[in-house]
């Protein structure tokens, strides 16, 4: 090979520039011990990203299940004994409804009883609290109770008011999964043992599944061991049912525009940069928007006082699922938007160009050739786009979410909560039981994810065409 | 078309025909596409004007808010400084975390990586993406802080600390950090690392000497992004770093230990925004406008911080596309 032109070597031997014999052994060696350490060091890195995920899941397991040391405020066998049968062959649970009905009658006061009857009565012939007369005038006034029209309570219901109302049971600690398993019978002569017995007495341990089918059908309590996030789950699927209404048509649109229609001028470039830009808002920005607009400013809409008409006393303030939507929709709008810019700029030219050529017009060739092409890839962002709002917490906080609801959200208007609310509340109360409740509610909202982002991957997997 | 025009042509063929449905379809769209221009006028006029309300308070003087040291409202005391220097310190953790775990997370993936083993850490990472801040926040309080306290001693630690909500937000960005790296590095010309091996380069001296160089803007890109990310994270702040402002004053020798320890709680700007707006919060009141006043300041630091980034980002592009 010969130097370039005007390039002049006056080295004569090459071997001063390089190292020769045992300094090139040397170097080779210490080069690739180098690249070998490298090696591990990037491994344990990943490992570290890795184990981190790990850790956070474990601990988030570790709390949702594990022995607990609880209390009742009425032994369920002294309530079989009252009821007048051998609490060694009865259990509570075996009880007819006619003697659940008798305890609560014994155990509760009236006007708890009046409470709960008005709800929903307990026989369909008679009443057991209430005087006829009073009932029969509540059920003919303007605004009559549920117990009117509602049928009849079942045993399971009664059940679960006696365990509620009279057993009363009372978690006074709580240990992890881990302990639980590895320390179990520790564990168990710990809370036997006399010491605790004094400060506690009728302590007893109980392994307790946090995450249960009664947490997730329940609704929100004060008390952890009554709580459920069934009101969270309902509320969570009315915000993203908004937000899903309001993102997905205004984002595909705005994709087809930007990539279908607009000229390289300089609106549209600054469209374009606008959308980049609020993709890196912080979400928190969001919800003082959402506060200051929909909740404030557009109050008489958001609240549903516009459509309420005759019906005023119902219409609260602006903080509803509607605003909420509306807000996380807004929030999620620029993935969308660039998700689908990016599946709409997938498909091939070759296409447009056919349909443009048979005389159809740039919407025509848009819906019937580029947006079925673009469709799986246009769902594939979306949902995952959704799925990020649904974890979501900080925006919906300053949007105002109510921390304690009972009541079922039942339309745009109601009231709302959500599961990140739920979790992060919470996760911010010291006392025993809400850290473990905080934790089967993030295994609930995990679970909800997982089901989303699976279906985008199955979509994905599924629909993807390709036109090479 | 002039009307003129219109009636002259009307037995022309070729005329182009008017369709008014494409023409509406075509405003709708576009509609569509204007309205991220009306949110982020909605978003800078909402800001400003209920920020404008603050500094209007006669409690309030601008510069205070701009060089205060002290943030307590009970007292009239508007000083933003506790809060930003929570939000640095927890975003300054969060990136001794996140640029080396995710930069060589990226190199990894993209220079070592057989496609199998990317093929199984890439989705990992993107679960740990996917994962909802506030699952962070609990895993912070519940994990890094018990952690933190049993390494360093109870005394040392605070219950809320700026340490371990940083670290926890650190953790949660890696994935940002991994795949905005990981695009950079992807832009460099497989020449490049051709020419270095042919020279007889290792791996580990293409990917450090050849491909970061190379790399630079964009990687360069992906830490700027990264950090205005933690500056806006709120949820992992709001439930682990603690629940009041850190007030302090210049001039006391003791106050720098104070000032940096990381140990100790502090709150910052989105968990201040958080625990503020989550109470009852009367509307006329002083502490609904001073939120607006932070979450402007929030929001030009961020938006800053997006541009210059994409300045780097345009300069990658420059040189490689």
């Amino acid at each position: 090979m010969s130097a370039g032109p005007g390039l002049k070597l006056d080295v004569k031997d090459f071997s001063e520039l390089f190292p020769q014999g045992e300094d090139l052994q040397r170097q080779v060696g210490s080069r690739r011990r180098k690249e070998g350490w490298a090696k591990y060091l990037f491994v344990f890195v990943l490992m570290l990203a890795i184990g981190a995920l790990a850790t956070l899941l474990y601990t988030i397991i570790n709390s949702a299940f594990g022995i607990t040391a609880v209390v009742n405020q009425v032994e369920p066998d002294e309530l079989v004994a009252a009821a007048g049968y051998d609490p060694a062959i009865t259990a509570l649970e075996e009880l007819t409804y006619d003697d659940l009905v008798g305890l609560l009658q014994v155990n509760v006061s009236n006007g708890a009883g009046r409470r709960l009857e008005r709800e929903r009565r307990f026989y369909e012939d008679r009443l057991v609290w209430e005087s006829p007369e009073i009932f029969a005038e509540l059920c003919s006034s303007s605004e009559p109770p549920t117990g009117c029209d509602s049928a009849p309570r079942g045993h399971s219901d009664l059940l679960q008011m006696v365990n509620e109302r009279i057993v009363e049971p009372t978690v006074l600690d709580a240990w992890t999964l881990f302990d639980s398993v590895t320390r179990r019978e520790a564990i168990e002569l710990e809370i036997l043992s006399a010491e605790y017995q004094e400060d506690n007495p009728g302590a007893r341990p109980e392994f307790r599944a946090w995450l249960s089918w009664q947490f997730i059908t329940s609704p929100q309590n004060p008390d952890p061991e009554l709580a459920g996030v069934r009101t969270a789950i309902l509320g969570t699927l009315w915000v993203i049912a908004i937000t899903i209404v309001f993102a997905f048509p205004v984002g595909v649109a705005a994709a087809i525009y930007l990539e279908e229609y607009a000229k390289p001028n300089r609106l549209n470039r600054m469209i374009q940069t606008n959308i980049n830009n609020l993709a890196g808002v912080p979400s928190i920005i969001y919800g003082m928007l959402g506060l200051a607009i929909f909740v404030r400013a557009l109050e008489p809409l958001t609240s549903g006082a516009v459509l309420a008409g005759d019906a005023p006393h119902l219409v609260e303030n602006g903080r509803t699922v509607l605003s909420a939507g509306i807000t996380l929709g807004l929030l999620i709008l620029p993935i969308v938007i660039i998700a689908s810019q990016e599946a709409i700029r997938a498909v091939p030219n070759s296409l447009r160009a056919a349909g443009l050529a048979l005389g159809a017009t740039r919407w025509q060739t848009i819906r019937k050739h580029i947006l079925p092409v673009a469709l799986p890839g246009i769902l594939t962002g979306s949902i995952l786009a959704t799925a990020r709002a649904m974890g979501e917490t900080a925006p919906l906080v300053v949007v105002g979410a109510s921390t304690f609801i009972v009541q079922d959200p039942t339309g745009p208007f109601s009231k709302f909560t959500v599961l990140p609310i739920q979790i992060f509340q919470w996760t911010t109360r010291p006392q025993v039981g809400f850290q473990e409740i905080a934790a089967a509610a993030i295994l609930v909202l995990l679970a909800l994810l997982l089901t989303m982002n699976a279906t985008a991957v199955i979509l994905r997997n599924r629909y993807s065409r390709s036109f090479k | 078309m002039t009307g003129h025009a219109t009636h002259t042509n009307t037995q022309n063929p070729f005329r182009k025909r008017r369709r008014p449905f494409e023409a509406l379809v075509k405003a709708a769209l576009f509609a569509s596409g204007a309205l991220s221009i009306a949110t982020t006028v909605g978003l800078v006029v909402v800001l400003t004007q209920q920020a404008l309300l603050f500094f209007f308070d006669p409690q309030v003087s601008l510069g205070e808010f701009l060089t205060g040291t002290a943030w307590q409202p009970q007292l009239g005391a508007f000083g933003i400084w506790p809060l930003i220097l929570a939000t640095l310190i927890t975003s300054a953790i969060a990136m001794f975390v996140a640029l080396p775990l995710g930069l060589a997370c990226a190199i990894y993936l993209s220079e070592y990586a057989s496609a199998r083993v990317r093929g199984t850490i890439k989705p990992i990472l993107e679960v740990l993406a996917g994962i909802p801040t506030v699952v962070f926040g609990y895993f912070a309080l519940n994990f890094m802080t018990p952690l933190l306290r049993n390494v360093f001693g109870d005394a040392t630690v605070q219950i809320f600390n700026q340490a371990s909500a940083g670290i926890v937000v650190g953790i949660l960005i890696i994935p940002l950090v991994s795949s905005l790296a990981e695009d950079a590095i992807h832009a460099v010309p497989q020449s490049l690392r051709e020419a270095a091996y042919g020279m007889g380069a290792t791996r580990l001296e293409v990917s450090t000497r050849v491909v970061l160089p190379a790399a630079l803007s964009g990687i360069t890109a992906a830490f700027v992004v990264a950090i205005s990310r933690a500056i806006g994270e709120t949820m992992v702040v709001a439930i682990a770093a603690g629940a009041a402002p850190r007030n302090f004053a210049f001039g006391d020798d003791s106050m720098l230990g104070f000032i940096v320890n990381p140990f100790l709680s502090g709150e910052t700007m989105t968990g201040h925004i958080v625990r503020i707006s989550g109470g009852d919060i009367s509307y006329a009141s002083i502490d609904y406008t001073s939120i607006f006043a932070i979450g402007l300041t929030l929001f030009v630091m961020t938006l800053t911080l997006n541009s210059i980034s994409r300045r780097f980002v345009a300069r990658f592009r420059e040189t490689y596309e």
